[in-house]
């Protein structure tokens, strides 16, 4: 049954208190990978954005108008990766011919947006938690947002990090770490406002 | 038929999305027609945009050397791209140099061609065909390496000893499409009508497997080429010239050349490694030039020599083999060359003994198996 959520409190929940990377670590490995330095955070946050967005709404109208009534809900992980690996190519054939320097800035981080794992955790979300179609999108865009927000602040931080003595043993991915683990104890503090499950 | 409801629904789900994007590649991916400029206009040729430049140019019979036929994972496709195509991509990076950056160069197979482009490329290149040879003969050299001979039928090559080919690799068993791997000549340039190469089975290798055990006399392969920068120098400085194995091909080439040529004014020495006996081959006919000429010097060396070998020659590293005869033969005070054809580890083991030994850098050329 689809929960009685308005669209825009799921979407402000999406990139705060329930923050797709910092309250349900999806999407880490390009997130610790990619965030040493500002501006490719950017161009993959966007990327991921509109990847998500549209993923779980197709994958949301495939799933409810085919797989449900069909009853091949077990299908729901092979089609969902399919439809996100169609939709990262089209997306960069559309970049590279409407901006390519974008696509440039992009380079090989856009194809792997296909294997992040934030882009199927929400589309399973979304049939777990039975959204209807408004609901998806704004979850959707939401998350992409949430994860945009959270690279560029990992991104903000390890920019000053260079710059700061860490302890030898630490420097790198452990500093890294650590810093993700305060920024989630950070998010945390937003979940008085609001909490969908 | 409810076990034909998943596949189905599954290759339908597929179908529609691949053409999709077939659909949006046609129409997004249409750049029209697009001039390239080859050398300040020495060639001009149109294309239909859209497509990598390495791939658009061989439509037109200008092939760039490209030991990985595009993949973009051997760095061979190197041009000049005199054009504004964006900042370098992070595939092409990792093959270039601070300075080739700084001019420009590119890697052919990851530059799309969108407008008009202006490049550069050596004037040598125009020279490379692309062959529909026949396999003329192949033999067993030891248990790994093989000979292959190709009959270039009515067409002709044009090269200089130390150069490569391109063999076109058809897909076959798992193989799904085209490969291409790049083999040195070991057949002598004034043979203009066939190509010998010295192939060596590598476990797993697409290429060397497909020769091994596929192809026979009589078939058909594509050959493209010449390419390459590896010859022998104008000088009359002694050659020091190391191979192992298959290293031995652009050797067998260089010094039939120098008899076809009469040059006779510089010594060659040719120090030739393996492990035991079963790796070694054409001892007979190394030996046999040794005696005909007296300004070539043959030194076969065994690393791990077996019993059974009886072996009476050199022995130990091929690196050892050449540190002794620098200092006890041939004299570290004669002006002295080094060519090296092999792995990237021999390669800079032999450049330490050679530099250790007082020969520049700049006067060791070599070829390496990377």
């Amino acid at each position: 049954m689809t929960p009685d959520i308005n669209p825009f409190v799921l979407f402000f929940a999406s990139i705060f208190t329930s923050n797709i990377l910092l309250a349900n670590f999806l999407g880490m490995c390009s997130f610790i990978s990619i965030s040493k330095d500002i501006k490719s955070s950017n161009g993959l946050g966007l990327a991921v954005t509109v990847v998500l967005t549209l993923t779980s709404v197709i994958n949301w109208a495939i799933l409810n108008y085919l797989l449900i009534p069909m009853e091949l809900l077990y299908l729901r992980y092979i089609v969902f990766i399919i439809v996100i690996a169609a939709t990262v190519q089209i997306l960069e054939m559309v970049i590279d011919r409407v901006s390519p320097a974008l696509y440039m800035s992009l380079g090989i981080f856009l194809p792997l947006i296909t294997v992040n794992c934030a882009i199927l955790g929400v589309a399973l979300f979304v049939e777990i938690r039975h959204y209807d179609l408004l609901q998806t999108l704004f979850y959707g865009l939401g998350s992409g947002l949430g994860w945009w927000l959270a690279i560029m602040a990992l991104a903000a931080i390890q920019k000053k990090l260079q710059k700061s003595p860490v302890p030898a043993g630490l420097e790198g991915p452990g500093i890294t770490l650590i810093t993700i683990g305060f920024m989630a104890m950070a998010f945390v503090g937003f979940s008085g406002m609001l909490i969908v499950q | 038929m409810s076990f034909l409801i998943a596949p189905l629904t599954i290759a339908c789900i597929s179908g529609v999305l691949a053409a999709l994007i077939a659909l949006i590649d046609k129409v997004v991916n249409n750049y029209g027609e697009c001039k390239i400029d080859i050398n300040e206009g020495t060639k001009v040729e149109t294309v239909n945009g859209g497509d990598h430049l390495l791939s658009l140019l061989s439509t037109k019979g200008i092939f760039l050397p490209s030991a990985c036929g595009g993949k973009g994972s051997c760095g061979a496709c190197k041009c000049q791209v005199t054009t504004d195509v964006g900042p370098h991509l992070p595939t092409e990076t990792p093959y270039l140099t601070k300075e080739e950056m700084a001019d420009n160069v590119r890697l052919a197979c990851q530059i799309k061609v969108k407008s008009d482009l202006s490049i550069h490329i050596p004037e040598e290149l125009f020279n490379v065909k692309q062959f529909n040879a026949t396999v003329l003969s192949i033999k067993d050299l030891t248990y790994d390496i093989k000979e292959v001979v190709f009959d270039l039928g009515e067409e002709s090559i044009t090269f200089h000893s130390g150069m490569y080919v391109q063999i076109v690799v058809p897909p076959y068993a798992k193989v799904k499409g085209s490969t291409q791997r790049a083999y040195s000549m070991s057949s002598r340039p004034l043979d203009h009508n066939k190509v010998e190469l010295l192939i060596r089975l590598v476990p797993g290798g697409i290429a060397t497997t497909y020769v091994h055990e596929n192809l026979k006399e009589g078939d058909k392969m594509g050959l493209i080429g010449p390419f390459g920068d590896f010859r022998r120098s104008s000088t009359d400085s002694i050659m020091l010239c190391v191979a192992g194995g298959s290293g031995m091909a652009p050797f067998k080439s260089i010094l039939h050349d120098m008899i076809d040529s009469n040059v006779t004014n510089r010594d060659v020495w040719y120090f030739f490694g393996a492990r035991s006996l079963r790796d070694m081959f054409y001892m007979d006919e190394m030996r046999a030039l040794e005696k005909e000429n007296s300004w070539f010097h043959f030194v076969p060396a065994l690393s791990e020599p077996m019993e059974e070998d009886n072996w009476t020659g050199e022995t130990g590293l091929i690196t050892d083999v050449l540190d002794r005869f620098i200092k006890d033969s041939i004299g570290v005070e004669k002006d002295l060359e080094g060519y090296l054809c092999g792995s990237p580890g021999m390669i800079n083991a032999c450049n330490n003994v050679m530099t250790n030994n007082g020969i520049p850098i700049e006067k060791i050329y070599y070829d390496s198996f990377a």
